[in-house]
């Protein structure tokens, strides 16, 4: 469903990515593991559209990103690609409900409709009882899977992540990596994280290493 | 005309160019240096279309359309050949200039003895009357923006101030958001110029300088209030702009009575919006416990 081939980047005379190809089927768990440098962010950011290669190209059920203008990417990636990051990046002024709810008003959805489908994946990810605490009254393992409910709110093909549990400590760390596997079980949920994590590139189905801009 | 209830009147017409800043800091995170130029260029448009005697419901739109243009001009600048949102500003600041010397053909234009806003007449009293007038127009203006910034637009153009990165990837276009927040923010300030022309009675080439950072110390004071007063509701966040504007403004006011020199008022202006940013970081304000 995911299809990357042939990924160049490059930063000025700096060649980050030298041809990268990666593919994902529907429900698998895919890590990206590699030194700092060696380009994974960066790849992610381009697998998500966040940023565009200078050659090379990347298909997500079989729309190629390049071909949409910055409007149509905008609202492909609201539709279609959920991000999470080390820093879960929750706007400290909204709480964990609204945070949540924050890609279905973009999409134009209807607040009851949206807070229904919020208050459903808080459950689901164990926080039901959280959903009206600001961000700065939560635990750093709460707000990262706030961050990963935001994440699913507009039920994304592929979930990208780039070191999802890079600030938590072993014992969230692990927890949020189960979750994945759980909800890649009950919804089918397709990932592709970035990670220095040993643990979670051993339950991921497929490790993908990355080195001076290739896969290896 | 009392010497602090002048102050008072000057610091509401200052109000909807400092809604405007406020709006800039918490939507892109900086100020918009843009607001030295659009300011003038608001009052230029205004003095130009009284002086042709134009209908205010002709000269309003205008002017609110050219201060558009100018925050429009930066935003472009910004977001399409990628220049430092500062430097974007200061561009299009400086090239103003010229435009609003162009335009007015001569670096001042009086107004006096002219229709503006303030000769609707609510009450006989003159001071009143203004006074009524622009919190009238303020009312109007923060209902209005209260309105914007509960939008789902208003939404994503916060988070875009907040984490570009993060709103951009949930499917924000965030250079739209910049070029549409700029151009509203952008308008206000214009609008300001204009108001500011008529109080006085009189445009000058030269009002627009430092204003930024005048606005940007009322700014400053409305959110130390904001944040003491732990206020979570936007309305009365902008509210707190005017409190804002006010108290700088009485504050200079009082500077000027005790007798300091006139051509130092920049100078002051500059310390004053210093000690209140670096106010925030010191020790006794920690001990206070604000955050
Ligand atoms: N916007 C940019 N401009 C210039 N260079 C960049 C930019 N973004 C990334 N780089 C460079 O590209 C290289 C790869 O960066 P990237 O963030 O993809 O690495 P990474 O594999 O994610 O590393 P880490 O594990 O430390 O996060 C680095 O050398 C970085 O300095
Ligand atoms: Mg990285």
């Amino acid at each position: 469903m995911l299809s990357a081939k042939g990924i160049h980047k490059s930063y000025g005379s700096l060649q980050i990515l030298k041809g990268v190809d990666l593919e994902v089927e529907k429900g698998e768990i895919i890590s990206i593991v590699g030194a700092s440098g060696a380009g994974k962010s960066t790849f992610l950011h381009i697998l998500g559209s966040l940023d565009m290669p200078d050659n090379g190209s990347v298909l997500l059920n079989g729309t190629d990103l390049a071909k949409l203008s910055t409007n149509k990417l905008s609202a492909f990636r609201n539709e279609h690609i959920g991000f999470i990051f080390q820093f879960h990046h929750l706007l400290p002024e909204f709480t964990a409900l609204e945070n949540v709810c924050i890609p279905a008003f973009i999409a134009g959805k209807g607040r009851s409709e949206s807070e229904k489908r919020a208050q459903y994946l808080l459950g689901l990810l164990g926080l039901s009882n959280r959903s009206h605490h600001k961000p700065s009254e939560l635990s750093g393992g709460e707000q990262q899977r706030v961050s990963v409910a935001r994440a699913l709110m507009n039920s994304p093909s592929i979930v990208l992540a780039d070191e999802p549990s890079g600030n938590l400590d072993s014992e969230n760390a692990n927890a949020l990596h189960h979750l994945f596997v759980e909800l890649r079980e009950t919804l089918k949920q397709t990932f592709v994280i970035v990670t220095h994590n040993e643990h979670l590139a051993e339950i991921s189905d497929r490790t993908v290493h990355m080195k001076d801009g290739l896969v290896i | 005309m009392d010497f602090y209830l002048a102050a008072i009147l000057q610091a509401l017409c200052f109000t909807p160019m400092c809604l405007g800043i406020y709006i800039t800091l918490k939507v892109f995170n900086f100020p918009d240096i843009t607001t030295d130029g659009s300011y003038t260029l608001g009052a230029v448009v205004c003095a130009l279309g009284i002086s042709n005697s134009l209908p205010l419901i002709v000269i309003v739109p205008v002017i609110l359309i050219s201060g558009a243009l100018a925050g429009i001009a930066t935003a472009l600048i910004h977001t399409k050949l990628k220049v430092n949102a500062l430097l974007s500003g200061i561009l299009v600041m400086t090239a103003l200039y010229s435009v609003n010397l162009s335009l007015m053909g001569r670096s001042n234009i009086p107004l006096l003895n002219r229709p503006t806003f303030f000769s609707f007449s609510i009450i006989p009293d003159t001071e009143l009357n203004i006074f009524l007038i622009t919190i009238l127009i303020i009312s109007i203006l923060i209902v209005g923006l209260n309105y914007l910034l509960k939008s789902d637009f208003g939404l994503a153009m916060r988070a875009t101030g907040n984490n570009e990165l993060m709103i951009r990837s949930l499917g924000v276009n965030t250079a739209s958001i910049k070029i549409i927040g700029l151009a509203i923010t952008n308008s206000l300030v214009a609008f300001s110029g204009a108001l500011v022309a008529q109080f006085q009675g009189f445009t000058d080439i030269n009002m627009g300088i430092g204003i930024v950072i005048s606005g940007l110390g009322a700014v400053m004071i409305a959110e130390t209030v904001i944040r003491l007063f732990r206020i979570e509701s936007m309305v009365l966040n902008l509210c707190c702009i005017i409190i804002g504007v006010c108290l700088f403004q009485l504050v200079l006011a009082f500077t000027l009575s005790i007798g300091i020199d006139a051509n130092l008022l920049k100078l002051l202006t500059s310390c004053f919006v210093l000690f209140i940013v670096a106010l925030p970081n010191s020790k006794w304000f920690k001990f206070l416990n604000v955050k």
